[in-house]
């Protein structure tokens, strides 16, 4: 193989000049590496990236790649100091390539801007939200343990000062998602470079692909050899060519060209990132191989519901005992984590943002004291040691799917880091992506979905809330400081009782309410003149998965033509369908359904509960069916159920990116 | 008539203090209030059917206006009422026919001799039952031969000085100790009917139950827990499934029970009706009353439950005792025997609804501080909301089943008629009205 490296040196620059970002749409295979530099040169097509794992060359070419070769000749100034560094140095490659099709980047770039800003003008206007409804949200959110939560309060206080000084929080926080926008266009843009070409060169270009098919034929070695060469020749070509500058219409096509290449790569990815089937829990084998692994010591319920049998069905309350007191003994656990998988034990975290902060928190920590054991490189050894503890995490109780976004995320973001950066600048990196995810799909989001939930408050409205959703307290909140005048009717239910405490502190901030429980609804529905839902997932078949209830609250409320709302962040979508609550639950500690608190004459079934023909069923969550939504309100606007498909599919990369 | 009043205030006290629950135990309890009325009452030597009437419909009064919301008591006062005018209706008949025996030339020029010819042989149900064609629409035949009808009416509306002046000759005592008797003989009938009426429901449930049929319920009744445990009896094998029936928890009671019968049963919590009922084959539920268009008072909850069974085409099945021989009313169970009731609902959900206490949902001590929390204008910021029932509307209901076999819910219109003479309807809402 080296022969023909050696004879096709132009292809050679190709290759490494233009397909190393291109690896990264499909970084999520853990491809720590730069892997595709050695691949053929018609890599666009899928069978490039099959090849790429058998040749992974040494990192070295990535370097050269990102951090020497676009640096020397970028007409930009890199953004030095940046939190996001690596970002910028990508964001720089992009723009140096994007020079050549201005109406691309252009088109990459406004819509982002132009959300971001909306958003942001909108925030300007409830200046004071930030600070009441979320430090109260974290505050209760995260039970204040002996770790501080340092972190959390840092991302409120950097929101802060946006507050303060408008026009400087609007400028930071528009200037940092563009970087984020412009990267799902990195794949097609990184391969844009090939106009730089004049003809002769294409047509020289075709021929060594060819004859590089052909050699890939062939076994061969020896390509870090050929390396060295390779890297002068790039630096060479691409002075060359910046300088140069070819002719544009030639550009156009081409990069149309590239896109088309680019879409089908982003298709496969679509495919292998298609979340894998759940475990089911009436296959014995699969259950047993995980038992073997799991840390948590779980005892399987005597009394299985049929129903349920796929779904884990634990004796609840001895695991939290048992995990304290291996507390010390558990060498791989970082405690930042085993606290975190303790509180969700226990109870402690719930509510699908809460969770998702105190994990992604977890993970921060985890990252900032990492420091990579030798022989090991850092995305991989990092992504190993993060799907360790998401299963632990899951052991302690089942992610919800917001979590599984959040997780995707930072695993793709940690396979996607530049192995040109140092150990301490990726942990950075990391670091600051998770902060990004926070902020931006959790906070951000929530203040947006506030501002368009409440412009939807009239005054005289009677709104019905079940449960305890942070968003819609937040929505509350807010439209009663606006000023608005309205009841809200808090329809609660049992075993967990959450409206009480939300009650609790919508009274206190006086709010008319009116308390009642969940079989009462249709007594109270006449009045009701808006219904507004929280939301754990919603699914890309307007299904909305949430706290077991909301299907009958929003049932009833069709059947009394009451519009329903639900409040989502679009971080919670997710692509997988589901038509009933059956299929795919969570099942919560039966005996709560059996003991009624603070009603001593309720005590039937103290004495008939070890019987083996009683089940009790304590079903976690539900599925709403997509007509009985009237709107979903979500950081991308309000919308119908039915497009929620069309948000999961368009800005998933979004998500993954940011 | 010291004691009976006596009784009458206890029964009074307990009602209004809610001691009574559930509709059967009121409707037995009035009824066996009203027959030691009635045999107390002394009756003048005129009129007794109407001193009676006038004493029953007093007490019930007092009854009705003690708990509105418990319609089991109207219904039985109603019920009561009308066994005693079948029962003055039969004995006058019955006298007239034997004037007429002995003076047949006399009532000859009332044009239907061919007709009253078989009265004597009739019983009392029977003659009953012709009486009430009267409350009815004129049926095919007697529109066809004007002549009966027209003899009926005046019989049915006079009863009283027309048929008493007409036995004076008979022995008096005989006759007001008859009526007093069969009165209270059909009172006691009617006690029995709603004491066993369940059972009547009951022995309907293997037409309606198959095997391996997953059945939910919500709160507790008596008539769904002898309906279920009769098809296990026979041998079906089904599993149910519970809604607990917060905030009163009637459904830990049921599943208690059913588990102790050796049901597979499994508990839920009211909010996963909506995830189980796709899984579920038939909703089997008691009721508090059945309106005359065919809506159901139940439980709070139900109306969730009828319509997530009405989206999933889920059949939903009411039980409810009606009443057989005597076209007595029947009362089912806790929650629970349902009454026919003669009544058509305007804002059901509202009017005929009780509401109880918020210590059911919210604990006083927890929420104290907030309780008084008032605003500018004195009214409290918090309130709680705590009905007993609910509504369900007769299209969500697919099927009745009764002592008397299984119903539309537009047929229900029909069995009122059977059971209440339309003179005690009109009063008895008038009386309503008027307190």
């Amino acid at each position: 193989m080296d022969a023909r490296r050696g004879s096709l040196p132009v292809p050679r620059v190709r290759q490494v000049g233009f397909f190393t970002p291109n690896a990264q749409p499909a970084p999520t295979r853990s491809q720590s590496g730069p892997p595709d530099s050695s691949s053929p040169p018609l890599s666009d097509s899928p069978a490039s990236n099959s090849l790429s794992p058998v040749m992974i060359p040494p990192p070295r070419h990535h370097s050269d790649n990102l951090a020497a070769a676009p640096r020397p000749t970028s007409p930009l100034p890199v953004p030095e100091p940046s939190p996001f560094r690596r970002r910028g140095a990508d964001n720089n490659n992009a723009l140096l390539v994007g020079s050549y099709n201005p109406a691309e980047t252009l088109l990459a770039m406004s819509p982002s801007s132009s959300h971001v800003g909306d958003g942001e003008s909108e925030e300007t206007m409830s200046g004071g939200w930030f600070r009441r409804s979320n430090s109260g949200k974290l505050a209760s959110s995260l039970p204040s343990g002996t770790f501080d939560f340092s972190p959390v309060q840092s991302t409120a206080e950097a929101l802060k000062p946006n507050k303060v000084q408008n026009p400087v929080g609007i400028s930071e926080v528009s200037a940092r998602p563009a970087p984020k926008e412009q990267q799902p266009e990195a794949p097609s843009s990184s391969k844009q470079p090939k106009p730089k070409l004049t003809k002769a060169e294409r047509r020289a270009l075709q021929e060594s692909q060819r004859a590089a098919k052909a050699a890939a034929k062939a076994p061969g070695g020896g390509k870090s050899v050929a390396a060295p060469e390779e890297v002068a020749t790039i630096k060479s070509v691409k002075q060359h060519q910046t300088q140069k500058k070819d002719a544009p219409q030639v550009a156009v096509s081409v990069a149309a060209s590239e896109r088309k290449g680019g879409d089908k790569s982003q298709e496969k990815e679509r495919r292998k990132d298609a979340p894998a089937p759940r475990m089911q829990f009436d296959d014995k084998s699969r259950v047993e191989k995980a038992k073997r692994r799991s840390v948590v010591d779980q005892t399987e319920a005597k009394k299985r519901v049929e129903l349920f049998r796929h779904l884990p069905q634990y004796e609840h309350g001895t695991q939290l005992a048992d995990l304290e007191s291996k507390f010390l003994q558990l060498d791989p656990m970082h405690p930042a984590i085993y606290k975190v998988g303790l509180q969700y034990l226990a109870g402690d975290i719930s509510g699908g943002n809460a969770r998702c902060i105190a994990m992604l928190q977890a993970f921060q920590q985890v990252v900032k004291d990492y420091s990579t054991p030798p022989e090991k490189t850092l995305p991989r050894d990092l992504t190993a040691k993060i799907s360790s503890y998401v299963s632990f995490f899951t052991q302690c109780r089942p992610l919800s799917m917001s979590m599984g976004n959040a997780i995707r995320f930072l695993k793709n973001r940690i396979a996607k880091l530049s192995p040109s950066l140092s150990e301490s600048e990726s942990k950075s990196s990391i670091c600051t992506d998770i902060d990004r995810f926070i902020n931006e799909k959790i906070v951000l989001a929530d203040r947006v979905i506030v501002q368009h939930a409440s412009s939807k408050v009239k005054d005289g409205d009677v709104l019905l809330v079940y449960g305890s959703s942070c968003v819609v307290e937040m929505v509350l909140l807010h439209s009663h400081e606006l000023g608005k005048q309205f009841r809200v009717i808090v329809v609660d239910s049992r075993p967990k009782l959450e409206g009480k405490a939300l009650l609790r502190r919508l009274v206190a901030k006086g709010v008319h309410c009116t308390y009642t429980h969940i079989n009462a609804v249709s007594y109270v529905m006449h009045e009701v003149t808006k219904v507004f839902l929280g939301a754990s997932s919603v699914l890309s078949n307007g299904t909305v998965y949430s706290r077991v209830g909301t299907a009958c609250v929003a049932m009833v409320a069709h059947a009394f033509r009451v519009p329903v709302i639900i409040c989502c962040e679009a971080y919670k979508f997710h692509e997988r369908v589901q038509l009933d609550s059956i299929c795919s639950n969570e099942l919560g500690d039966p005996d709560a359904i059996g003991k009624v608190p603070g009603r001593m004459d309720v005590n039937y079934l103290n004495d008939v509960s070890n019987s083996g023909n009683l089940q009790l069923l304590n079903l976690m969550y539900d599925a709403t069916p997509a007509d009985y939504v009237s709107m979903i309100v979500t950081d991308y606007g309000m919308i119908p159920p039915t497009s929620v498909p069309v948000i999961v599919r368009e800005y998933r990369r979004d998500h993954l990116l940011i | 008539m010291p004691d009976v009043q006596a009784l009458v205030n206890e029964f009074l006290n307990k009602l209004k203090k809610r001691k009574i629950e559930g509709s059967q135990a009121t409707a037995k309890q009035t009824a066996e209030l009203l027959r030691s009325v009635i045999s107390q009452q002394r009756v003048p030597r005129t009129n007794q059917a109407g001193a009676l009437i006038d004493a029953v419909r007093a007490i019930g009064e007092q009854l009705i206006v003690a708990n509105p919301i418990e319609l089991a008591v109207g219904n039985i006062v109603r019920r009561v009422l009308h066994i005693i005018r079948e029962e003055d209706l039969s004995l006058t008949t019955a006298a007239v026919a034997e004037l007429n025996l002995s003076t047949v030339s006399d009532d000859d020029d009332d044009g239907g001799g061919g007709d009253q010819d078989d009265r004597p042989v009739l019983s009392a149900a029977a003659v009953a039952a012709a009486a009430r064609n009267t409350l009815r629409p004129p049926s095919l035949q007697m529109l066809l031969e004007g002549a009966p009808d027209f003899v009926a009416v005046p019989r049915s509306s006079s009863s009283g000085g027309d048929s008493e002046g007409k036995s004076k000759s008979m022995d008096r005592n005989s006759r007001t100790r008859k009526l007093k008797h069969d009165i209270i003989e059909a009172v006691n009938e009617l006690i029995q009917d709603i004491t066993t009426c369940h059972e009547l429901i009951a022995e309907q449930a293997v037409e309606h139950i198959h095997q391996n049929e997953v059945i939910l319920t919500l709160g507790s009744s008596k008539t769904v827990l002898e309906f279920l445990c009769a098809a296990k009896e026979k041998k079906r094998s089904f599993r149910v499934f519970v809604a607990e029936g917060a905030p009163r928890y009637q459904g830990h009671l049921l599943a208690k029970e059913l588990v102790a019968r050796g049901l597979q049963t499994t508990l839920i919590t009211d909010s996963a009706v909506f995830a189980m009922i796709s899984r579920v084959n038939m909703v089997i539920v008691g009721s508090h009353a059945v309106m005359a268009n065919g809506g159901v008072i139940a439980p709070v909850g139900m109306n969730m439950v009828a319509l997530a069974a009405q989206k999933h085409a889920v059949p939903f099945v009411v039980l409810a005792g009606s009443h057989k021989v005597i076209l007595v009313y029947i009362g089912a169970s806790t929650c629970r025997g349902p009454m026919l009731c003669p009544l058509y609902p305007h804002n059901p959900e509202v009017l005929l609804n009780e509401l109880r206490s918020p210590s059911e949902l919210l604990d006083f001590g927890e929420f104290s501080d907030c309780l008084d929390f008032g605003s500018g204008d004195g009214s409290p910021l918090l309130h709680v909301v705590n009905p007993t029932f609910d509504y369900v509307p007769p299209k969500a209901v697919s099927l009745f089943i009764t002592d008397t076999g299984g119903h539309n819910p537009s047929y229900m219109y029909r069995l009122i008629a059977d059971y209440y003479s339309a003179d005690d309807l009109v009063v008895q809402r008038r009386h309503a009205a008027g307190n």
